[in-house]
C-alpha cells in the first residue's frame, strides 16, 4: 500500500524533484539530464525559448508524458524510477494517487465544450473524488465566485471570452484541491486585455493557499512579481536561474541577456 | 405496352406495395441498429494495443467495405449452404447488411473519435478521470454529435440498399414490384410507385437525422 517514501535528508522538503531526467520525443531530446527541485510552497517561474521543453517538465508532472532516464518525485513519491538503463514509471495506481495532488492549467483552456461553467468544475469532484452532487456544486459555485464568473455558471465555454473560460479552468482545476499546481502558458492564447483578469486570479489564488505553483509564462513582468525564483531553461537544461529581480536585472550568462532581451524587447 | 399511367391499376396495388415498403423499413432499422453495434467492437479492435489483433480487423473492414453487398449476400445465400449453414432470405439480408455497414459505422466511429482535440483527453488525465471516466464524461459526448450526419447518410443508403435483398427473394418493396409488374406485363406502374415510395421514406429519414442532429448538441454548440 505505501509508495516508498525517499528518506528526509535530501529531498523530503522537495516537493517536485527531477535528477538527471532525460526525455526523448523519437530522436529529439527534450530534456537533457535535467535536474530540478522545487520546495514546498515555492511559486516557481520557467522561461525561455519555445522547444526548450519548459511545457514538457509540467506534462511529466501531471503524467502526460513518459521519460526515458532520471528519477521524477511528487511530495517523496517516484512517478519515475531509474532502474538499470532506463526509467520505470510507477504502477498505475500509484499515479492515479499521485496525479490527485497535482493540477494543471492549459494553453488552450480544454474546458469540456458540451458542459456549463458550473458542471465542468463540479464533474470531476463528483466522478473521480466521489462528492455527493449537491456538495460539488456548492463548492464550484464558491471557486466560481472566488474568480468573478459567478453569474457565468450555467454558460457553455462556448459563450464565455478566452480570459472567462481561462478563469473556469483554474476553479476547475482548484476543485480538485491539489497541492501543485501546474499553469502551462496559461495566458500565451489571450487577447492583450484579457491576459490582466487571469493573472488577477493565479495571484489571489497565491495569497490564499500554500499551493506549490510552477508557471510556464513569457510574462516577465508577471513573473518578477508573482515568482520567488526564475529558471531558465534552453536545450532541455537550466541554464541559469535565480530570484526574479538578481535574475532579470543582473542575467550572468550571454544566453540569459539575449533571450530577456528578446523577450523584453517585443 | 400502355404508356399512360393507369391510375386504377395504381390504386389497386397501392396496398401491397405500402405492405412491402413497412418490409423493407423494417429490415433497414434492425441492420442499422445492427451496424451501429457491431462498429463498436470493430472500432475497439482496430484501436487495439495488439498489433495482430488490430491488423487483421483492419484488413477484415477493408476487405467487406471493398466488396460488393450484392457479392456478399449471393455468398452468404448461395455458397454457405453448401458448408451446412442454411439461413432465411431476411436473416440473410440483415446479416449481410448489418456487417458490411458495421465496418463502414467503424469508420464513422473512428472519425468521431479523432475529431476531439487531444487538450480534452489531456484535461481529463489532468482532473484524474479513469479511462472509463474519460470517455463516458467527455470524449464520446463530444465525439457522438458531429457523426450523426455521417451515420443517418448511411441510414439512408441502407435503406436504398434494400432492393439488392430481392435478388436472395426476400418478400421487400422491389421484389413485389417487380412480381406485379411481371404477372400484369404492366411496369410503368409498380415502379415508379417503388420510386417514389423509396423517394417520400428517404426524405423522411433525412428530416429524422437532420432533427436528431438539431436536438443533440444544439445547447452548447455557439450558432452565428
Amino acid at each position: 500500500m505505501e509508495a516508498e517514501v525517499v528518506g528526509t535528508t535530501a529531498t523530503g522538503q522537495c516537493h517536485v524533484h527531477f535528477c538527471k531526467v532525460t526525455k526523448r520525443f523519437g530522436t529529439r531530446t527534450v530534456l537533457d539530464g535535467f535536474n530540478l527541485e522545487v520546495p514546498k510552497k515555492e511559486k516557481l517561474a520557467l522561461i525561455g525559448p519555445s522547444g526548450s521543453g519548459k511545457s514538457t517538465v509540467l506534462r511529466i508532472l501531471m503524467t502526460l508524458e513518459d521519460v526515458q532516464q532520471g528519477d521524477v518525485l511528487i511530495g517523496g513519491e517516484y512517478l519515475w524510477r531509474h532502474a538499470g538503463a532506463k526509467s520505470e514509471a510507477a504502477s498505475e495506481k500509484d499515479r492515479r494517487r499521485i496525479r490527485q495532488r497535482v493540477g494543471m492549467v492549459f494553453q488552450q483552456f480544454n474546458l469540456f465544450p458540451h458542459m456549463t461553467a458550473v458542471r465542468n468544475i463540479a464533474e470531476a469532484p463528483i466522478k473521480v473524488l466521489g462528492l455527493p452532487r449537491e456538495e460539488a456544486y456548492a463548492q464550484a459555485i464558491s471557486l466560481l465566485d472566488k474568480v468573478g464568473l459567478r453569474d457565468k455558471a450555467d454558460a457553455y465555454p462556448a459563450f464565455l471570452s478566452g480570459g472567462q473560460q481561462q478563469r473556469v479552468a483554474i476553479a476547475r482545476t482548484l476543485a480538485m484541491k491539489p497541492e501543485i499546481i501546474l499553469l502551462d502558458e496559461v495566458t500565451s492564447a489571450l487577447d492583450p486585455e484579457l491576459v490582466g483578469e487571469v493573472l488577477n486570479v493565479i495571484r489571489l489564488i497565491a495569497q490564499e493557499s500554500d499551493l506549490t505553483i510552477l508557471i510556464v509564462t513569457h510574462q516577465m513582468g508577471f513573473a518578477r512579481e508573482f515568482a520567488n525564483r526564475i529558471c531558465f531553461l534552453e536545450n532541455g537544461q537550466i541554464i541559469e536561474q535565480g530570484p526574479p529581480d538578481q535574475f532579470l536585472d543582473y542575467p550572468k550568462s550571454e544566453r540569459t541577456k539575449a533571450f530577456l532581451r528578446a523577450v523584453l524587447a517585443g | 405496352m400502355n404508356m399512360i399511367f393507369n391510375w386504377k391499376f395504381a390504386a389497386s396495388i397501392l396496398p401491397a406495395l405500402s405492405q412491402a415498403g413497412v418490409v423493407s423499413v423494417w429490415i433497414t432499422f434492425v441492420s442499422f441498429i445492427l451496424a451501429l453495434v457491431i462498429g463498436l467492437p470493430l472500432l475497439l479492435l482496430r484501436r487495439s494495443s495488439i498489433a495482430p489483433l488490430a491488423k487483421t480487423t483492419a484488413l477484415g473492414v477493408d476487405f467487406i467495405r471493398n466488396t460488393p453487398l450484392l457479392v456478399q449476400l449471393f455468398f452468404l445465400f448461395f455458397v454457405l449452404p453448401d458448408i451446412g449453414i442454411k439461413l432465411t432470405p431476411v436473416a440473410t439480408g440483415i446479416i449481410a447488411m448489418s456487417l458490411h455497414y458495421g465496418c463502414y459505422m467503424s469508420e464513422v466511429y473512428r472519425a468521431g473519435l479523432e475529431a476531439v482535440p487531444k487538450g480534452q483527453w489531456d484535461a481529463a488525465t489532468a482532473l484524474g478521470f479513469s479511462g472509463v471516466h474519460a470517455y463516458r464524461s467527455v470524449i464520446l459526448p463530444q465525439a457522438i454529435p458531429p457523426i450523426i450526419p455521417a451515420a443517418g447518410n448511411y441510414l439512408i443508403h441502407m435503406f436504398k440498399d434494400t432492393p439488392l435483398l430481392a435478388s436472395i427473394s426476400v418478400v421487400e418493396l422491389m421484389f413485389v414490384s417487380a412480381q406485379i409488374g411481371s404477372d400484369h406485363f404492366q411496369y410503368l406502374e409498380p415502379i415508379s410507385i417503388c420510386g417514389l415510395l423509396f423517394l417520400a421514406m428517404s426524405l423522411a429519414g433525412a428530416e429524422l437525422v437532420f432533427c436528431t442532429e438539431w436536438a443533440i448538441g444544439r445547447k452548447w454548440r455557439r450558432k452565428w
